[in-house]
């Protein structure tokens, strides 16, 4: 029997049943309270490090691990690497620049050793996605309100930045590169154009997964563009799946995957924060409720893959696991062949 | 604008593109990025729905003219919600112009002219961008002209592009559109070429569109407008049902078909169909002699005259109104009162027409409350224009909708959030009788029977106002009023007035959430129809309220030992050396250019219900325009509060030796001690994290506190009193909210001066205002009434401490408001672990804990800590 590829068997398995994503790091991590010098090791780094949760791949493995093996113990189907942050640009706010391949090859290495555990432990497949998240600068938007044709970068150094990272991912073993929480759609194009340049120089065939973030109640990222928006300026992708994650809570997250379900013809992964956070900023969402709300989700037919954002935990994981077991997955729809612009706001030509 | 055009037809905006309209190419050369980007936005106003941009031109940096006008572009919402067509001959321009564009482009264009290889590169790079793509029908031997040339090559090219794997839908071709009667015979066919020739492209492949620019067709006629135009109108007219769904064209000068003059369009149709003529002769020759009659009837003139200034009045009138500009409102209410047979029927005419338009823009969140409050001065003004007539014609004034009393209640002095309520009230044809802040029960109740008023509404920012209008609404019932009573503010929430106001009065009461549902509430309210259902409604809705807090048993706390025993351990070692210059320090008069620069903006829209941060909000999509109109009056505003220094910002901090002992803060300022009693977190903890409370950061011996109270309010009232006499509620709202906006500045600006100067524990700090805005500074200054300290009822010890009133001027109301309201006061904690936190909920034994150190009943510290009490 041969073996499918990562992105075949979620394909086929996405037609079965609704997987499991796994949950937030921030807050699992936080849990270890660990000071500066834990999170420092034995490194000789200049900066202080506290918060770098990146840099634990190298300092703290067994943590990081930990926390994978939590998530997969929970019913995780994919988890993700722990290198959001691993890009030139995220690492300068450390002084970590120059540990950018060693920290993603680390992550990936991390994560491929507890999901193939897992799958070892209980025979059911375990994937790795490498995260990639959106940095902390933006090509869309000028940061002088002075000056709004100011950018602090340009694309082409952006991509030697994403391209980096998906290089040291792939080396370290990923099955898919998650291109997730984009704020800026611009930054987005230019991370798949990366990931996708870094599988092809592999060899490999590493599918890319993409995830917006809506930063407003009337449905747009950062930079402006609407869910359909987005999906037009990224869908020449072909992405294995195409999503929605933090933002809001689940519930206040239905109407937009609502409208991105039904355009995308692509699987739709999803997720959610532990809903808003309070006055002191933490999210007290419990996973019951979490899981509640992801299974309306289901009863609505919006997704496919589904998981969770900050705030979540194993537990949470396991709860919504365990709601969405016997739920029907979402059909991708067959979209008509249109001609399908964007600007910030989709543009469709009729045939 | 075409008849026949069908929905499926696309607008390319052209103007912005320098080799076909001069006027931009003279902005583009001259820099002026400002005023070509207002060239693009015309466009789509004008309906362009994709914005065609090209900067091929000799004397440009091509690349750097496109992705410098890419850039800005995207910064203005209303243009960056259409696709971009980047448009130019040079690949590398292309290129460049395709890293900058966010959404899904389309690349202008790309062709096999130098042959199949490049072609396909070029291709695929599209592909890789993911952006749609123009194919010209060009090839290695040149432009295509013949129809059987066009089908040619675009079939190849369309084969070509299948095979590597290209969207066909992505493929727009452009089978070239050439100048007609131009005298050369062979151009005569040009036009019948293209229309075939989209007929057969499209039924041969699969999914494409045509496109073309029109602007060439017509080239012969350069300087005759209303030929050129008809001859584009006339073209798409064919050109359209032979496939051609997509024209680069000046969306807003094209005709209707069936208005174009029958014999310019006949002469039309002979040229671009290549017809015979019916009554003879040559086609071009005789639309060449045709169109010399056209020459020089051009829109402009016509244009002109459509600017507002020249339509009829009560036009003009509703323009004002919607736009906000009262520079003409005397005249033209003057106007409208000499042609009315009364002076009020201007008033319940045009006046009230114009705003009801305004009432229902902002309904349906078309406006913002700048840009009603703007609105609303009109209107003021041109009614104040009116009633001197009214009342020598001793007529009744208008009967508005409904009569609205409005007060802050007692010991309450925050009145920005109410006036602006007022004002939109007032716009939605509502009379309302503003009786001010500081207003006590009595006064509200006479008010409300002297005008017999339909409505009462109470505002509040400060914890204490809570309880204020529970009592007003006591007394109301004890009136024997009926009245719908409203509650808005701050602090007040639809909870609390289920639970505590509305079961005091046996009217109905209404808690109104912001000023964009106050109409709607107040109009409802007013019916004669809707009211009834509402109220009735609105009791369930709050019955409901009562019945889910009473379910709920009060949510398990924390015992007091507990949260004390997990105190935040603090590490002492670490408390900062004692401040170079302790004593109290006065500052009667600080600069306020100095305090300008520390000034947060995002409060400042929040209180225009203008939601977004500052700066992004002055490019939001919804708001951006309202926000951007509104920082520019309030920076201008500034200047002159600034230059004629309307404003005076009087301040004094102080640093005193003190000690903690459990949640108690002594403060010795001199020999003797003053203990100000704190508040601990009760809420339920997660292992590891500590309830907080403020004299955890202070040591058991031997450290120092600070505290702070400071306005920028002192000479306010004249300047606020002069707009009101105006009629301006815009601008007297606008400087309330500024003269705020500088208080928190100069809060900002003193503790900064603390840090590096006079304690001195930072004085290598080198933080720019965001970073302060974003507190990365050491140390905080939490106010009494707000989360830390949710206590007002310490202010008038820490005014004792600063000796505040007399060295700043700054008054406490019974309700612990300051007056200028102005101000702000708070202490400071210099401790590198000293943080921001929320007492949140406390419960019953803190609370009893907490009266017996205050020293007061049990019942007066459950009356101040209302908020926080657990039930």
């Amino acid at each position: 029997m041969s073996i499918l590829s990562p992105a075949d068997y979620i394909r086929q398995t996405a037609k079965r049943r609704i997987m499991v994503f796994d949950g937030g790091y921030g807050t699992a991590i936080q849990s270890y309270k660990l000071e500066e010098a834990d999170y420092r090791g034995n490194l000789d780094l200049a900066m202080d490090q506290k918060g770098n949760n990146d840099l634990l791949s190298i300092t703290q493995p067994d943590i990081v691990k930990d926390v994978h093996r939590a998530y997969l113990d929970a019913g995780a189907d994919i988890i993700e690497t722990n290198s959001f942050s691993a890009t030139k640009i995220s690492m300068a706010d450390y002084g970590c620049e120059h540990l950018v391949r060693e920290l993603n090859i680390s992550s990936a290495k991390l994560a491929r050793e507890a999901a193939d555990d897992a799958q070892a432990a209980d025979g059911i497949r375990r994937l790795v996605a490498g995260a990639i998240g959106p940095t902390n600068k933006t090509l869309s938007l000028s940061p002088d309100v002075n000056d709004p044709g100011y950018r602090e970068i340009d694309f082409d150094y952006l991509k030697n930045v994403y391209r980096e990272q998906c290089d040291a991912l792939i080396e370290g073993g990923v099955d898919f590169l998650l291109i997730e929480t984009i704020f800026d759609t611009l930054n987005a194009k230019c991370a798949a154009m990366a990931a996708k340049e870094a599988a092809d120089a592999s060899g490999r065939d590493v599918p890319i997964m993409i995830s917006m973030t809506i930063t407003d109640m009337a449905g747009r990222n950062l930079s402006g563009h609407t869910v359909e928006g987005f999906w037009n300026a990224i869908r020449h992708v072909k992405p294995l799946t195409i999503g929605l994650n933090c933002s809001f809570g689940a519930d206040l997250l239905r109407p937009f995957l609502t409208e991105l379900s039904k355009n995308a013809d692509a699987l739709i992964m999803a997720y959610p924060n532990a809903g808003l956070p309070n006055d002191l900023g933490e999210y007290d969402e419990l996973p019951e409720q979490t899981a509640d709300l992801i299974k309306h989700w289901t009863e609505e037919g919006l997704v496919n893959i589904v998981g969770g954002c900050c705030g979540t935990t194993p537990a949470h994981i396991a709860a919504i696991a365990k709601a969405v077991k016997d739920a029907v997955p979402r059909d991708i729809p067959t979209v008509p062949v249109l001609t399908r612009l964007s600007g910030l706001e989709p543009f469709v030509m009729s045939a | 604008m075409i008849k026949n055009q069908g929905s499926s037809f696309v607008n390319v905006g052209e103007r912005t593109n320098v080799t076909g309209s001069a006027r931009f190419k003279k902005l583009i050369l001259n820099d002026d990025y400002e005023a070509a980007i207002e060239v693009a936005r015309q466009q789509v106003e004008n309906g362009a729905q994709i914005i065609d941009v090209n900067m091929d031109e000799g004397l440009l940096d091509a690349q750097h003219a496109m992705t410098t006008f890419l850039k800005l572009m995207a910064a203005e919402p209303d243009i960056a919600r259409v696709p971009v067509m980047i448009d130019s001959s040079k690949w590398s321009v292309i290129e460049a112009g395709l890293k900058c564009v966010s959404g899904k482009p389309i690349v202008n264009s790309i062709s096999m002219k130098e042959g199949e290889a490049e072609f396909i590169k070029y291709a695929q790079l599209c592909m890789a961008y993911g952006a749609a793509v123009v194919v010209m029908a060009f090839d290695e031997v040149g432009q295509a002209d013949t129809k059987e040339r066009k089908v040619e090559i675009c079939q190849r090219a369309y084969k070509l592009l299948i095979n590597i794997g290209f969207p066909p839908e992505d493929i727009i071709f452009d089978p070239n559109v050439f100048a007609v009667a131009t005298g050369i015979e062979e151009h005569d066919n040009y036009g019948v070429d293209f229309i075939e020739a989209a007929k057969e492209i499209t039924a041969t492949c699969p999914h494409v569109h045509i496109s073309g620019g029109l602007s060439n067709l017509s080239f012969s006629f350069r300087g005759n407008e209303p030929v050129r135009r008809a001859m584009h109108s006339i073209f798409l007219y064919h050109a359209i049902p032979a496939g051609m769904d997509m024209a680069i064209v000046n969306a807003g000068q094209l005709d209707v078909y069936d208005t174009i003059d029958p014999k310019l369009r006949e002469a039309c149709e002979d040229v671009i169909l290549n017809r015979s003529p019916k009554d003879g002769g040559n086609a071009t020759e005789n639309l060449i002699a045709l169109a010399e009659t056209y020459r020089g009837k051009d829109a402009k003139a016509e244009k002109e005259a459509a600017e507002w200034r020249s339509l009829d009045v009560v036009k003009r009138l509703e323009y004002a109104l919607v736009k906000g500009i009262d520079a003409h409102i005397i005249e033209d209410t003057e106007e409208a009162r000499l042609l009315k047979a009364r002076p009020i029927e201007v008033i319940e005419g045009p006046l009230m027409d114009g705003m009801n338009v305004v009432g229902d823009l902002f309904g349906s969140g078309k406006m913002f409350l700048p840009q009603v409050v703007k609105s609303a001065r009109v209107m003021k003004k041109a009614v104040g224009h009116l009633l001197p007539y009214i009342e020598a014609a001793k007529e009744e004034g208008a009967k508005g909708k409904g009569k609205i009393i409005m007060a802050t209640v007692k010991g309450d002095v925050h009145d920005i959030g109410k006036n602006i309520v007022g004002v939109v009230l007032q716009c939605n044809g509502f009379e309302v009788i503003d009786l001010g802040v500081m207003v006590p029960w009595m006064d509200i109740i006479k008010a409300a029977k002297d005008h017999d008023a339909d409505i009462i509404g109470l505002s509040g920012l400060i914890t204490p106002s809570l309880d204020e209008m529970v009592t007003v609404a006591e007394e109301m019932e004890r009136a024997g009023m009926v009245m719908p009573l409203l509650i808005g503010g701050a602090t007040t929430s639809k909870t609390h007035t289920a639970l505590r106001i509305e079961p005091a009065y046996s009217g109905p009461t209404i808690y109104v959430l912001d000023a964009s549902r106050a109409v709607g509430v107040v109009s409802t309210l007013v019916s004669d129809t809707l009211a009834e259902k509402y109220i009735a409604d609105t009791r369930a809705d709050y019955e409901e309220v009562r019945i889910a807090r009473a379910g709920k048993t009060a949510k398990k706390l924390t015992a007091l030992a507990d949260a004390r025993a997990n105190k935040f351990s603090v590490d002492m070692a670490r408390k900062p050396a004692a401040p170079s210059k302790p004593g109290l320090h006065v500052y009667d008069d600080w600069d306020l250019n100095d305090l300008r620069q520390y000034i947060d903006w995002t409060p400042f829209f929040r209180s225009w219900e203008l939601a977004g941060t500052y700066p992004t909000i002055l490019n939001d999509e919804v708001v951006g325009e309202s926000a951007s109109d509104l920082f520019k009056d309030a920076q201008k505003m500034l200047d002159t509060i600034i230059a004629e220094k309307w404003l005076t910002a009087k301040g004094v901090a102080g640093l005193w030796r003190a000690r903690s002992e459990g949640d108690d803060i002594y403060i010795a300022p001199d020999n003797e001690e003053i203990c100000i009693p704190m508040l601990r977190q009760q809420v339920n903890k997660r292992t590891g994290k500590a309830n907080m409370c403020l004299a955890d950061f202070i040591d058991t011996s031997d450290d120092w506190i600070g505290g702070f109270a400071v306005t920028a309010g002192h000479g306010i009232d004249e300047h606020v009193a002069r707009f009101e006499a105006d009629k301006d509620d815009y601008n007297s709202i606008l400087l309330k909210a500024l003269a705020d906006r500088l208080a928190e500045a100069f809060a900002e600006a003193m503790h900064r001066h603390i840090r590096t100067d006079l304690w001195g524990y930072a004085d290598d700090e080198a933080l720019d205002n965001k970073a302060l805005i974003q507190e990365q500074y050491q140390g905080i200054r939490p106010a009494p009434g707000y989360p830390a300290c949710p206590d007002h009822s310490i202010k008038p010890a820490l005014f004792d401490l600063l000796n505040a009133q007399e060295n700043t001027g700054i008054s406490l109301t019974s309700s612990f408001a300051m007056l200028p309201t102005a101000a702000v006061s708070g202490f400071y904690f210099a401790h590198p672990q000293a943080e921001y936190f929320g007492v949140a909920r406390i419960d019953d034994d803190q609370v009893a804990d907490y009266a017996a150190r205050r020293g007061v009943t049990l019942d007066k510290a459950k009356q101040w800590l209302r908020p926080n009490l657990n039930d």
